[in-house]
């Protein structure tokens, strides 16, 4: 039967019935991560150092080592990653259960609102009007905002660092708990460098991205890229976090199958 | 009256470019105590300790009473120049080049007779003020100035060799964003440098100063985030056959000890900047500089590194960077032996704490970021390689060579 089913999938995808979206940023040193005070600790950004190239270190071979935070890049969020999810079952991301890497996608367009306001926060009104349109938003189901803002220069206005911080949208404090308690949601993604607003320290509680989905055993996507090209429902993403020992969170690539049009 | 410098003429894309000679860099091993000198701009001798006579050239023993104990004391420069010889041949490449070339005779005040350059200002019978400089291999030399300072005394073909003036050379800030980094941008143009690019690490950081900068079209700013090789590299592919003087402004200051710490991120972070940065820079720029140490007016002068003096000592409360600096010395010290050949100085800087953020609770004296740039400069103009800006940085420089292990408890205590 899965056999079955496993064929007919393939050959969907082989005829073009299917797309592969990629929905991850390019690894590059120039990408940006989070900014926090200096006094803190950093999350180090994507470095990358030549092993060899066909020469004198490794003469028919070409390699790299690179360097990074597990929260660099198009990246997942553990639930252990906050705070509150600390205690959780299961809660890093060597121990999520595999059936939490595929899962299928709300994409809700928030761009217009984003280009208009930075500052753009989604909310409950703003999901149930998404979902007169779109039908409601089926159980353990990721929800994708999509602002556009991946498309934004980086790193200048991609962080869009004012004088009192970062300006990028994300959720408000409310729509995260329904999200979770009315919906049932998987997780939540973004295409800024977090999975909550530039400004989402003045909100209550703060980080409630984080603070509500990692504490319900939740998970996060950031950074990613080209949901532009997903259709508003219907799409399935697959995005496995690397097996990091009691990792926190990884980068990976983020690939959406959807249905052709 | 001397002709002032002119500006070079645009280069020759298609001509080949000349390469270096140094002069004789061969001296005896007691003799370095000039070049230590040189290096910071003093003027030292020996001095008997037994019966006073001051001593040129040096010995391991006084030519009056034969005694071994000489220190090197700073004495009188000046002295009578009674002769002067113009020699119109050599067979050694580096003066061949240079022909015709002035040597005199100086009677010192202070009791020697020496052998000297002679400035192209400088006539017989004049009162003179010795100099020491290091030349081109890295060697103290004496040169014998006018008595008085006079307009455009520091352009002439003799001055040019045995100094590195941003007069007219384009400059490399490495982190121009700084406080340090700003200041030098503007101590730099103030010095009439053609051209300064200055490094930008974090482009998306807003800093009204640094944009303000960039106002002046003679700076260009460059991005440069010493922690990325691909950075680094880049930049070199843009503007490496260009840069005559480099100056590695960049530094992560941070707190800390080493014990206490949770982790090493920290410490890795500053490395990263502190000492890898200098190496990537060392890969990128220094073989292109190198390779143009004779390139004309603007030939490539020098390699000048900021530090901490806590490079010398470590600073337990900031142990971290202190370790990161001690690192880059050494990076330095390696990069002297590496850069002699082409005759690029190696200029290190080392400054006392400086007037920026992460000096916040840090008592006075501070250096102000403005008197780190203006140290920089004079000592691109006046070809000295060690220098100390600051009273604290003067002070454990001294403390340290009076006695190491005392200055070791005593940072220790905080």
């Amino acid at each position: 039967m899965s056999n079955n089913i496993l064929a007919q999938f393939m050959s969907a995808l082989l005829a073009g019935q299917i797309r592969i979206i990629d929905l991850t940023e390019t690894l590059t040193p120039e990408f940006p991560t989070i900014v926090l005070p200096p006094e803190f600790g950093q999350a180090w950004p994507f470095r990358i150092e030549e092993i060899s190239r066909y020469d004198e270190r490794g003469p028919a071979w070409y390699w790299n080592n690179f360097s990074m935070s597990e929260h660099t890049g198009t990246h997942f969020d553990a639930p252990v990653h906050w705070i509150s999810g600390r205690d959780l079952p299961n809660n890093t991301v060597d121990t999520i259960p595999l059936e939490a890497f595929i899962a299928s996608a709300c994409v809700i367009d928030c761009s217009a609102e984003a280009r208009e306001n930075p500052d753009f926060l989604l909310t409950i009104d703003f999901v149930k009007r998404w979902e007169e349109q779109h039908g409601r938003i089926p159980p353990r189901s990721w929800v994708l905002m999509r602002t556009d803002w991946s498309q934004r220069q980086k790193p200048r206005d991609y962080l869009n660092m004012k004088d009192d911080g970062a300006h990028s949208p994300g959720p408000d404090a409310e729509v995260v708990p329904w999200l979770i308690k009315e919906r049932d949601v998987h997780g939540f993604g973004t295409e800024s460098v977090g999975t909550d607003a530039g400004q989402a320290q003045h909100l209550d509680p703060p980080y409630p991205c984080h603070y509500f989905m990692h504490g319900n055993n939740r998970y996060g996507l950031q950074c990613l890229t080209n949901l532009h090209l997903l259709p508003p429902t219907g799409a399935v993403i697959v995005a496995a976090p690397l097996k990091i020992r009691r990792g926190s969170g990884s980068p990976l690539r983020v690939l959406a199958l959807a249905p052709t049009q | 009256m001397i002709e002032p410098l002119k500006p070079p003429r645009r280069k020759n894309p298609v001509a080949r470019t000349r390469q270096p000679t140094l002069p004789p860099a061969q001296r005896s091993r007691t003799s370095f105590g000039l070049t230590a000198a040189a290096a910071e701009g003093r003027f030292a001798l020996q001095v008997c300790v037994e019966c006073g006579t001051v001593q040129y050239p040096p010995r391991d023993a006084c030519c009056n009473c034969l005694s071994e104990h000489l220190p090197w004391q700073d004495v009188s420069p000046w002295g009578e120049l009674q002769a002067i010889t113009t020699l119109h041949h050599s067979n050694d490449l580096y003066f061949r080049e240079r022909l015709p070339w002035r040597v005199g005779l100086v009677r010192m005040e202070a009791g020697p007779v020496v052998v000297t350059h002679v400035h192209e200002a400088c006539a017989e019978g004049e009162r003179v003020r010795l100099s020491l400089r290091l030349d081109r291999a890295g060697q103290a030399v004496m040169v014998a100035m006018p008595g008085r300072e006079t307009p455009h005394m520091m352009e002439t073909p003799l001055m040019r060799e045995l100094t590195c003036d941003p007069k007219f050379r384009r400059v490399l800030v490495t982190d121009a964003k700084s406080e340090v980094g700003q200041a030098m941008v503007r101590a730099l143009l103030a010095a009439e440098a053609s051209l300064v690019f200055a490094g930008d690490p974090q482009a998306w950081r807003h800093n009204a100063g640094y944009e303000a900068l960039l106002r002046d079209p003679r700076v260009q700013p460059v991005l440069l985030d010493v922690t990325d090789t691909d950075s680094v590299d880049r930049l070199a592919g843009q503007i490496g056959g260009k840069v005559d003087i480099l100056i590695n402004t960049a530094d992560m200051q941070r707190d800390g000890g080493i014990m206490y710490q949770r982790d090493v991120n920290v410490a890795r972070e500053i490395f990263d900047v502190n000492c890898f940065g200098l190496m990537r820079l060392a890969q990128a720029f220094g073989p292109a500089m190198c390779s143009r140490t004779a390139d004309g007016v603007n030939n490539a002068a020098a390699w000048v590194n900021i530090m901490s003096i806590y490079a010398r000592a470590s600073l337990p409360p900031r142990g971290m960077w202190s370790a990161a600096n001690a690192a880059a010395l050494s990076v330095t010290q390696c990069l002297r032996a590496e850069m002699r050949p082409s005759g690029l100085r190696v200029v290190n800087v080392f400054v006392g704490p400086v007037d920026q953020e992460w000096e916040q609770r840090t008592p006075p004296p501070r250096v102000p970021p403005a008197n780190v740039a203006r140290a920089v400069v004079q000592a691109l103009q006046q070809g000295t390689e060690d220098v100390y800006v600051g009273d604290v940085a003067a002070e454990l420089r001294d403390r340290l060579a009076d006695n190491p292990k005392a200055v070791e408890h005593e940072l220790g205590r905080g």
